[in-house]
C-alpha cells in the first residue's frame, strides 16, 4: 500500500532585538559568559513585573507582513505553565488564544504554497547542560524573544519539508527579524509527521520531532520518521502520538514523551501585560522598513542569472540587494535627464553588466576559500560599475577583473576606485597596437620560439597558444590576448 | 498626629519608634525583623535639617513594611518558609519613594504567608494578636502593619489588598486601611499574590496621612506595565452628594453591631444633608466564588517561581529534580499556600479551564458593570469591610471556607478594580474595632479620602 506523508512545521524565529523581550539587558549573548545576560525579571525574582520590549513587536509585525499574514490589531499574552529549571518564572509567557499574526502563507520556489495558521510571540527559555550527576543552568537565552511560526500541514515529503525551512529562514533573513544563525540556534524546527494510505480522508497519528535545527536535519528526520512509520503500519502495528527527538549522529529518531505523559500548561491569561494594541499606522510603519522581499528579489535575479545562481545568491540577502541596488544605478545613469527610465533595448544591456557582477558574487566570493569575506563590507557600487565598464573596454581580462574584485575585501585596498587598484596590481591590458607588435617582435627574436614559429607555418594550429604564452609573458600579463594572436597570425602568416 | 506638621527630631522619632516595637513584639509578634540601624538613618535625616537641605515630606517618620515588599534592608520574607534566607538586591518602586521622601524603615511586619488569609494566622512566624484584645487575630493579611499603626509605634505602614488585605485588618484594630484603584501604586518588587487584583496601599492613624502618601507613591512606573497614567496628583476631591448602602448586605449573617454602626452613620450622613439610598447589586453574591477561582489560578501561576533553584529555601532532602521541587515546595509552602496552588491548578487544568476560570472571568465582569451602574446613583457607597468584627485565634484556621467567608464584603471591588478606604467608626460593646468602608469609581481615590472628613464629623 501508498502511504501519504503530511507535514506540518512549527518554527521559532530569535528575533535580533537589541534587548530581551520582557528585561532591558543584552539579547545577543553569543560572546558572553553564562549568566551575565540576565536580570532579575529573566531571574525571576519575587515581584518582578515583565516589561514589553516595543522593539519586539516592530520586529513581529514585520514577520508577520512577510507571511503575507494578517495582523491583529490587538493580540495578547499568556503563561503556559510548567517546571523546569531552564523556566525561572515556572511559566513562559507566550499568546495562546490571541496571537499578533494571524493566517498568511509562504511561496516555495519549487511553486507550491505552504498555508501559515497562525505566528505568536514568545519568550525563549534558558539552556541546560548536564554534567555527570549535576546540571547547569544558564539563563542567558531566557526571554529571548521569539516568533513561534505555525504552518498547516500542507507538506508531503522530505524534500518538501526542507524546501519550506530554508525558504522560511531566506523570508525571515530577508525581512530583518533575525540573524538567521542557524549553528546560535537562531531558528529551530519542530516537526509534525503522519502518514496515511492513499486516498484515505483521515490523517495518520502523528509524531512530533522536536528541537531540529538544520534544513538537512529535518529533511533526514522526516525522511527517517516516513520511515518507520510506514514500516509500523506495513507490520499492522499502530504510530503512537508521541514527541521524539532526532540525533544527527545515528540519523534517528527515538522517543520522548507520549501524548498520555504530555504535561498539562495550565494556560492562562497573563494579568501583567496589558493587551498589546497596534493601528493600521503602526503596521504601514513596519512595511515600510521592510527590505526587499525574498519574492522581489528572486523574481529580479532570474533575469539576470540562471535559476542555480539565483537559490545560490538568494542564501545572501545583501548580495541580492547590492544588485538591485546597482540596477537602479544604472537605471539612473541611462535616464539622462529626462524622466524615463531605460529603454527596452537598453534593458537587456545592464542585465548583462549585472550579470558579471552577480558571477563575481558566486564564481569568485562564494567559491569555499572566500567565505570569510562575506562577513566584510561588500565592493561600494561604483567600484563594481567601474570594473564592469573596465572588463567591457578590454582594460582587464577575466582573470584580473577577478583579482581585482578581491582586492576590494583587502584592508589596505578597499577604500581605492577600479582603475588605482588595477594600476596598482599591474593588470590593466595593452590595447596599444605598436607597442603590442614591438612586444611580439622581441618574442619572435628570442631562439626558444624558432622552432614553434616554423610548426606553425606548417600548419600547427595548436603552437599558438604557446606563443601567445610567450608574449602574455613578455608584457608581464597586460597584453590583450586576442591582439597579441591577430598580430602573430599577421607576422607568421 | 500628622506626619506633615511633626515637632519632635527624626532620632527622637525613630529612638520612640523602636522602643515600642521592640516594647510590644513578644506580646502581639508583629515583625518579622526590626531595624535597629535606623537610628543611624535618622541621624542623617537630622543632620540634612540642619544643613538646610531638603530632607523630603517624610523626613525622619518612622513607618512599617509589610513583609512582602523587596528592599535590600532585611531579609523579604512574605512571612513563608520557602523565602527565608532571601535578601532582596531589588527596592519596590513604592518603598523607593517612600525613602526618597526620608521616611525611615522600623521593621517588616508579619502577615498571613504570601498573603493568604485573614487572620495573620497563615505565618510561618506565627500570628499577629489583634490589638484590643490579644486572645483575637489581627486581621489579615497586612495584620503586622494594621497593628503597629494601631499601637503608635509607626505613623503609617504599607500593606497589600489583594481581597480585602488591608481593609479588614484595618477595621479590627481602629485604623485607617486605603486600598487604592488597581494600578494606582506600582507593584513592582511587591511579591506577587493575584497581579490582576494585587493593590499597594496604607495604614494610617488619619485621612489626611492618606493622602499625602498617596501624593507620594501614586504614579506610572516603567517597571509596572499595569499602572495607570499619573492622576491622583492632579485629582480634585468631588463633593459627595449620594451615598449608596448595598441592600445585599444587609442581613443576618452580618454581624448586629456592624449593622448598628452603619445604620448610624446613614443618620449621620442624612443629617448632614447627603442623601442615602439603597443599591440592590445581585451580581455581587457571585463575588466571592469568582475571586476564589481566579485569585488561586494566578496564586498558583504566580508561585511557580518557587523551586528551589535560584534564591530562599531548598529542601535538604532533594535527590533529583522532582523530589527537590517536591520537597523544597512541600516543606516550604504553608497549607494555605498549597490549598491555594491546588485549586489554582486544578480550575486551569485542562477540561475545566471553561467550566470555572472562564466562567468566573464572566462574573467578574457582570460585577464591574453592576458597580458601573451603582455610581451612576450615587456618588460613593458606604459597607461594612467585613461580616463580623476580629474573632478569637484558632477558630477558623482550620476551616478555610468559614475563614474566605470573611472576605465576601472586601473582595467585589478588588475583582473590579475599584478604591475602597476602610474608616474606623467606634467599637463593639465588648471593645472591639469596628470599620465602614467608603467604596468610589475607579480614580476617585481622593474623592473616598476626603469624604472619609465627612464620616468623622458627628
Amino acid at each position: 500500500m501508498k502511504y501519504i506523508p503530511t507535514i506540518g512545521i512549527e518554527c521559532h524565529v530569535q528575533l535580533c532585538t537589541k534587548t530581551k523581550l520582557f528585561s532591558e539587558v543584552d539579547n545577543d549573548a553569543r560572546q558572553k559568559s553564562p549568566n551575565s545576560c540576565v536580570s532579575p525579571v529573566d531571574y525571576a525574582l519575587p515581584g518582578m513585573l515583565p516589561r514589553l520590549n516595543q522593539d519586539a513587536i516592530k520586529l513581529a509585525v514585520r514577520a508577520g507582513l512577510a507571511l503575507n499574514a494578517k495582523i491583529n490589531l490587538e493580540s495578547r499574552f499568556d503563561r503556559k505553565h510548567y517546571f523546569y529549571p531552564d523556566l525561572p518564572k515556572g511559566y513562559q509567557i507566550t499568546q495562546l488564544y490571541h496571537p499578533i499574526i494571524g493566517e498568511g502563507y509562504i511561496e516555495l520556489p519549487s511553486g507550491g504554497k505552504v498555508r501559515i495558521e497562525h505566528a505568536h510571540l514568545e519568550e525563549d527559555a534558558g539552556k541546560l547542560s548536564h554534567e555527570g550527576n549535576y546540571s547547569l543552568v544558564d539563563l542567558n537565552r531566557a526571554g529571548t524573544p521569539l516568533v513561534e511560526i505555525v504552518s498547516m500541514p500542507d507538506m508531503h515529503s522530505s524534500t518538501e519539508a526542507r524546501e519550506y525551512t530554508k525558504e522560511l529562514w531566506r523570508v525571515m533573513t530577508y525581512a530583518g527579524v533575525t540573524y538567521g544563525d542557524l549553528y546560535n540556534g537562531n531558528m529551530r524546527f519542530d516537526v509534525n509527521i503522519s502518514i496515511a494510505p492513499e486516498g484515505s480522508t483521515e490523517l495518520g497519528k502523528r509524531t512530533e520531532i522536536k528541537n531540529l535545527n538544520s534544513f538537512r536535519s529535518v529533511e533526514r528526520a522526516v525522511e527517517y520518521e516516513i520511515k518507520r512509520q510506514t514500516k509500523l503500519l506495513e507490520k499492522g502495528e499502530k504510530v503512537i502520538q508521541e514527541t521524539r527527538g532526532w540525533s544527527d549522529a545515528t540519523g534517528e529518531t527515538t522517543a520522548q514523551r507520549s501524548k498520555e505523559a504530555a504535561q498539562d500548561y495550565r494556560y492562562m491569561p497573563e494579568p501583567d501585560i496589558p493587551p498589546i494594541r497596534l493601528t493600521e499606522r503602526d503596521i504601514i510603519e513596519q512595511k515600510g522598513k521592510s527590505g526587499f522581499s525574498v519574492f522581489i528579489t528572486r523574481t529580479f535575479l532570474r533575469e539576470i542569472v540562471p535559476e542555480d545562481i539565483v537559490e545560490v545568491l538568494l542564501d545572501y540577502p545583501k548580495l541580492g540587494w547590492k544588485l538591485m541596488s546597482i540596477n537602479s544605478d544604472y537605471a539612473e545613469q541611462y535616464r539622462g535627464g529626462d524622466e524615463k527610465g531605460p529603454s527596452r533595448e537598453q534593458i537587456p544591456e545592464i542585465y548583462s553588466k549585472l550579470k558579471k557582477i552577480a558571477n563575481w558574487f558566486s564564481s569568485v566570493l562564494l567559491a569555499e576559500e572566500n567565505a570569510s569575506l562575506l562577513n566584510d563590507e561588500l565592493p561600494s557600487s561604483q567600484q563594481l560599475i567601474d570594473l564592469v565598464e573596465m572588463t567591457e573596454k578590454n582594460e582587464l581580462s577575466s582573470t584580473a577583473a577577478k583579482e581585482v574584485f578581491l582586492k576590494f575585501f583587502d584592508p589596505e585596498m578597499h577604500y581605492k576606485d577600479t582603475r588605482t587598484i588595477a594600476k596598482e596590481l599591474g593588470v590593466i591590458q595593452e590595447n596599444d597596437l605598436s607597442a603590442l607588435e614591438a612586444i611580439v617582435d622581441t618574442v619572435l627574436a628570442k631562439p626558444e620560439t624558432t622552432k614553434a614559429q616554423a610548426d606553425f607555418k606548417a600548419g600547427q594550429e595548436k603552437v599558438l597558444g604557446f606563443l601567445v604564452g610567450q608574449v602574455m609573458k613578455e608584457s608581464r600579463g597586460k597584453a590583450n590576448p586576442s591582439s597579441v594572436q591577430e598580430i602573430l597570425r599577421k607576422k607568421l602568416s | 498626629m500628622k506626619i506633615a506638621s511633626k515637632t519632635q527630631s527624626a532620632v527622637e522619632l525613630v529612638k520612640t519608634a523602636l522602643e515600642k516595637a521592640h516594647q510590644y513584639q513578644a506580646e502581639y509578634n508583629i515583625f518579622n525583623w526590626i531595624n535597629d540601624n535606623a537610628i543611624q538613618q535618622a541621624e542623617q535625616i537630622d543632620a540634612k535639617i540642619a544643613q538646610g537641605e531638603n530632607p523630603g515630606r517624610l523626613a525622619g517618620v518612622p513607618y512599617a513594611l509589610k513583609d512582602n515588599f523587596l528592599s535590600p534592608l532585611g531579609e523579604t520574607t512574605a512571612s513563608a518558609e520557602i523565602l527565608t534566607g532571601f535578601t532582596s538586591p531589588v527596592t519596590a518602586t513604592a518603598v523607593k519613594k517612600l525613602e526618597a521622601e526620608g521616611a525611615i524603615l522600623i521593621g517588616r511586619t508579619n502577615l498571613d504567608a504570601f498573603a493568604h488569609g485573614s487572620s495573620t494566622e497563615n505565618s510561618y512566624f506565627g500570628p499577629t494578636k489583634n490589638s484590643k484584645d490579644t486572645t483575637r487575630v489581627a486581621g489579615g493579611s497586612s495584620g503586622g502593619s494594621a497593628v503597629a499603626v494601631a499601637l503608635d509605634i509607626v505613623e503609617f505602614a504599607t500593606g497589600t489588598d489583594t481581597g480585602g488585605s488591608i481593609r479588614q485588618p484595618a477595621s479590627f484594630n481602629g485604623v485607617y486601611g486605603l486600598k487604592p484603584t488597581y494600578g494606582t501604586i506600582s507593584r513592582y518588587g511587591v511579591v506577587a499574590m493575584a497581579s490582576s487584583t494585587d493593590c499597594v496601599g496604607f495604614f494610617t492613624k488619619n485621612s489626611a496621612d492618606l493622602d499625602l502618601l498617596m501624593e507620594i507613591t501614586a504614579g506610572q512606573d516603567a517597571n509596572d506595565l499595569t499602572t495607570l497614567p499619573d492622576y491622583y496628583v492632579t485629582s480634585k476631591p468631588q463633593t459627595v452628594q449620594k451615598v449608596g448602602i448595598i441592600k445585599d448586605f444587609d442581613n443576618d449573617a452580618v454581624d448586629p453591631e456592624i449593622r448598628q454602626a452603619l445604620a448610624q452613620k446613614v443618620e449621620q450622613l442624612k443629617a448632614q444633608g447627603i442623601e442615602v439610598i439603597e443599591l440592590e447589586m445581585p451580581a455581587l453574591k457571585y463575588a466571592l466564588a469568582a475571586y476564589y477561582i481566579i485569585v488561586p489560578a494566578e496564586i498558583a501561576s504566580n508561585l511557580s517561581r518557587h523551586d528551589g533553584i535560584r534564591y530562599g529555601f531548598r529542601s535538604s532532602e532533594s535527590g533529583d529534580l522532582v523530589s527537590l521541587y517536591n520537597n523544597t515546595r512541600g516543606e516550604g509552602f504553608m497549607p494555605e499556600n498549597k490549598r491555594r496552588i491546588m485549586i489554582g491548578n486544578f480550575v486551569l487544568s485542562s477540561g475545566f479551564y471553561d467550566a470555572y476560570y472562564l466562567k468566573a472571568a464572566k462574573a467578574r465582569t457582570l460585577i464591574i458593570n453592576e458597580y458601573g451602574k451603582a455610581f451612576e446613583q450615587c456618588d460613593v457607597i458606604l459597607s461594612p469591610v467585613s461580616p463580623n468584627p476580629s474573632f478569637t485565634l484558632g477558630s477558623k484556621v482550620n476551616d478555610p471556607v468559614a475563614m474566605y467567608l470573611e472576605d465576601v464584603m472586601s473582595v467585589p471591588l478588588n475583582l473590579a478594580g475599584l478604591p475602597g478606604l476602610s474608616v474606623p467608626v467606634g467599637q463593639t460593646s465588648a471593645g472591639l474595632d469596628l470599620g465602614l468602608q467608603i467604596i468610589g469609581p475607579r480614580r476617585s481615590d481622593r474623592t473616598i479620602i476626603n469624604f472619609a472628613k465627612t464620616l468623622e464629623e458627628k
